[in-house]
């Protein structure tokens, strides 16, 4: 489904990823991990499209479609999704109308036609519930005042929403209480198909628990230094990321946990 | 460079789609201003010699007065001479009695402009007076009005039949050595819209004067007086669109508001005067003068505004609250874009022991835009208790255009409070991006954020015209994106 091949991208001037090859198939789960600063983010945000990053060389194709050839907007109605690491927050915009004119753009480049306001109100309501946040949420504005946790469940909400072919999911579990992190991996178990392939960061094999990827890989200094399977995790927490070649500090994990 | 920047320069492209001009008839006078011009208006108008008295009045008094130019704006100097000071379509013979009388193509204008002038059609409940340059062409719904006691006519009527009411209120709110727009206005204004709410009348439907300025170098200087008497309440709506012009055209129109004991005002204004086009070549110059006196004690006046057009906006629609407890509003959405400036805001003098105010303001630029507000608080000794919350938030879209923002406070009352919150923002590379992530068109995303910034605005306004604002504002930020 997702091929990357000897992809390089910079921000700034600065090369970020360095020669990444990957290839997702249909129906599997692929979990990516590695050092702060590594490019986990980095990739994802290449991958949806983002254009503060140039794409110096490498290509990324969806189902034999060039991805570089498409702009952020065409890439995720093709069906590329990314919950953010750090999801911004819309003043004023209440997520109810964000959401609907998020799934009628999706539906009309499907051909299909519009959601009216009541029949997606019932789906929302149906859809927050699934990630235990209250449809009063629905009302607020895009993430605005949203707790950390509470933006990553809203993030899970929308992919439930949205039904992606890609799930790109950077450090959904970050941030997570015990119960919210069970919440979240329900939701993106309920997300797994056949046709379907999830793409996910993370620092924890904690999470590898509740969602079991098929592969793991281990990116640092902007590549894939590692592939293996679930137990590669395991392997990764007990003994860090310095028997890789990978310096020992940078494995500390700075993020909000 | 990111996205938001990209976006912009495409968003700048829109276009102005009320920039028809109409073929029409008209009597238009030669350019220029002088006694002997105001004299051929009044005698055109049939006005009393008290009428003519008052303009020529202000007139001289107008003669002596400057041109402001505080305001945060620019633009060539105006040569008044070269304006013409009145232009009215033809009339086949004397004033339409009816619609049907109405000619044809002016109907087509208005229903063009989406105005329907006939009363069954779709703004049923909503009764419109449609000034087109410089003479009222039609009021609808004049008879259930008239059945609840309310006056609703152009100006130059009421001259003719509530001579009385004129007299005593024009000028009353908005002197006319007030300013020097507002001079000019008192000497030449054309025509405008008269309402008189009686004592305990609550208006039975929204009201509402569409104005159009057609022809070109005329000058369109309408005149509003609004009235409600104790215990009444009315809501009102004017609209404005012009046809897109190289030359810049001027309007300069005075409205008075004024408030008796527990009477209420709203006044809601939806203005998309051309605004000039990409290069900043023509649009509007809009120098207006609103204000509303709460005379009566617990009485109310809100001014809510959405302005999008114009290529200068000067404008600070106020509030004077000398009765007790009264209460005045100021909601405001401003949007420039290209090289449109925009200096306004709002003034809210409290006299009156427990006035209280709120100012909430909401800025928004993208282009080579200038947005300035500029407001006025000011206690005087009698206001005892009184408040005044302000709130100003800009918006900016893309790093060339500029917000600006002068509060200023005068007190002369210990007791009173003042707050006042003002934020500055930007369409963030980072919303965009999300929301383009979830597959949501660029330019949709600008116009959803910008609603959403208007949120508080938009909900003061009457529900059928906080569509129409939405709507405004998307076609004004169109080609801002791509
Ligand atoms: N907009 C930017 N400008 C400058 N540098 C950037 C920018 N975005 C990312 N970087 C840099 O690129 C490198 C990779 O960042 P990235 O966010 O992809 O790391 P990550 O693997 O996701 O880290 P973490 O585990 O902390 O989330 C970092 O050194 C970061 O500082
Ligand atoms: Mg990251």
């Amino acid at each position: 489904m997702l091929s990357i091949k000897n992809l390089h991208a910079s921000v700034e001037d600065k090369e970020i990823l360095k020669g990444i090859n990957l290839e997702i198939k249909a129906g599997e789960v692929h979990a990516i991990m590695g050092p702060n600063g590594s490019g986990k983010s980095t990739l994802s945000q290449v991958l949806a499209g983002n254009e503060a990053f140039e794409v110096t060389s490498g290509e990324i194709t969806l189902n034999g479609e060039n991805l570089l050839d498409l702009e952020t907007e065409e890439r995720a109605r093709e069906g590329i999704f990314l919950a953010f690491q750090y999801p911004v927050e819309i003043p004023g915009v209440s997520n109810l109308q964000f959401l609907r004119t998020a799934v009628n753009a999706m539906r009309a480049h499907r051909g299909e036609p519009e959601m009216n306001a009541a029949e997606f109100m019932k789906l929302a309501k149906e859809v927050s519930k699934q990630v235990d946040l209250d449809p009063a949420f629905l009302k607020r504005g895009v993430n605005e005042g949203f707790s950390g946790g509470e933006k990553k469940r809203n993030e899970i909400m929308q992919a439930l929403l949205l039904q992606p072919k890609l799930a790109i999911l950077d450090e959904t579990d970050s941030g997570l209480d015990i119960d919210a992190l069970q919440v979240v991996s329900n939701g993106v178990n309920a997300l797994r198909a056949e046709d379907r392939a999830i793409l996910m960061v993370t620092h924890y094999q904690r999470l590898l628990n509740h969602i079991v990827p098929d592969y793991v890989h281990v990116l640092a200094g902007g590549k894939i230094v590692k592939s293996g399977g679930r137990e590669l995790a395991l392997e990764l927490e007990e003994r860090g990321y310095g028997w890789l070649g990978i310096k020992d500090e940078e494995t500390a994990d700075s993020s909000a946990n | 460079m990111a996205t938001t920047d990209k976006e912009v320069n495409e968003l700048i492209k829109r276009e102005y789609e009320h920039g028809f001009v109409t073929d029409i008839e008209a009597d238009t006078f030669e350019p220029g201003l002088n006694e002997d011009v105001i004299a051929r208006l009044s005698g055109i108008k049939k006005e009393p010699e008290w009428m003519l008295e008052w303009r020529l009045k202000a007139y001289r008094r107008w003669l002596e007065m400057e041109e402001p130019n505080w305001a945060h704006v620019g633009y060539p100097k105006i040569d008044y001479n070269s304006i013409s000071y009145y232009s009215a379509p033809k009339r086949k013979e004397d004033m339409p009695q009816s619609l049907d009388e109405v000619d044809p193509e002016l109907l087509k204008t208005y229903e063009k402009l989406g105005i329907p002038l006939h009363e069954r059609e779709k703004l049923a409940g909503v009764a419109v007076d449609a000034v087109f340059d410089s003479v009222s062409v039609a009021t609808t719904f004049k008879e259930p009005l008239a059945k609840a006691g309310v006056i609703f006519c152009s100006i130059s009527e009421a001259i003719q039949d509530y001579p009385e009411l004129v007299k005593k209120y024009l000028g009353s709110v908005v002197p006319a050595g007030d300013n020097f727009f507002a001079g000019l206005n008192s000497a030449v204004f054309s025509d405008g819209t008269f309402v008189y709410v009686p004592k305990g009348v609550r208006c039975p439907m929204e009201l509402s004067t569409y104005f159009r300025i057609n022809a070109a170098n005329t000058g369109q200087f309408e005149r509003t007086l609004i009235i409600a008497e104790d215990s009444s309440y009315v809501s009102y709506l004017e609209g404005c669109t012009a046809p897109m012009r190289d030359e810049n055209q001027l309007h300069a129109a005075v409205v008075e508001l004024v408030a008796l004991d527990d009477a209420q005002i709203k006044y809601s204004t939806v203005q998309n005067w051309y605004p000039g086009d990409e290069q900043g070549k023509g649009g509007i110059f809009n120098f207006v003068t609103k204000r509303g006196a709460c005379i009566g004690k617990n009485s109310k006046i809100s001014w809510t505004q959405v302005e999008t057009g114009s290529a200068v906006t000067w404008k600070y629609p106020s509030c004077v609250l000398r009765g007790d407890n009264s209460v005045g509003e100021f909601y405001s959405v401003a949007l420039t874009n290209n090289y449109q400036q925009a200096d306004t805001g709002t003034k809210m003098i409290h006299m009156g022991k427990n006035t209280s105010s709120t100012i909430i303001s909401k800025g928004i630029s993208a282009g080579k835009s200038s947005n300035a507000y500029r407001g006025l608080v000011k206690f005087g000794p009698g206001a005892e208790g009184a408040r005044n919350f302000t709130q100003c938030d800009s918006l900016l879209i893309g790093d060339r255009c500029g917000a600006h923002t002068f509060p200023y406070i005068e007190s002369k009352n210990k007791s009173a409070i003042v707050e006042h919150e003002a934020t500055t923002s930007k369409v963030s590379d980072e919303q965009m991006f999300l929301c383009r992530q979830r597959g949501i068109e660029p330019e949709q995303a600008v116009s959803m954020i910008v609603n959403g910034f208007c949120k508080e605005v938009f909900k003061e306004l009457p529900m059928e015209f906080a569509v129409e604002a939405g709507k405004l504002l998307e076609v004004s930020l169109e080609g801002s994106v791509g």
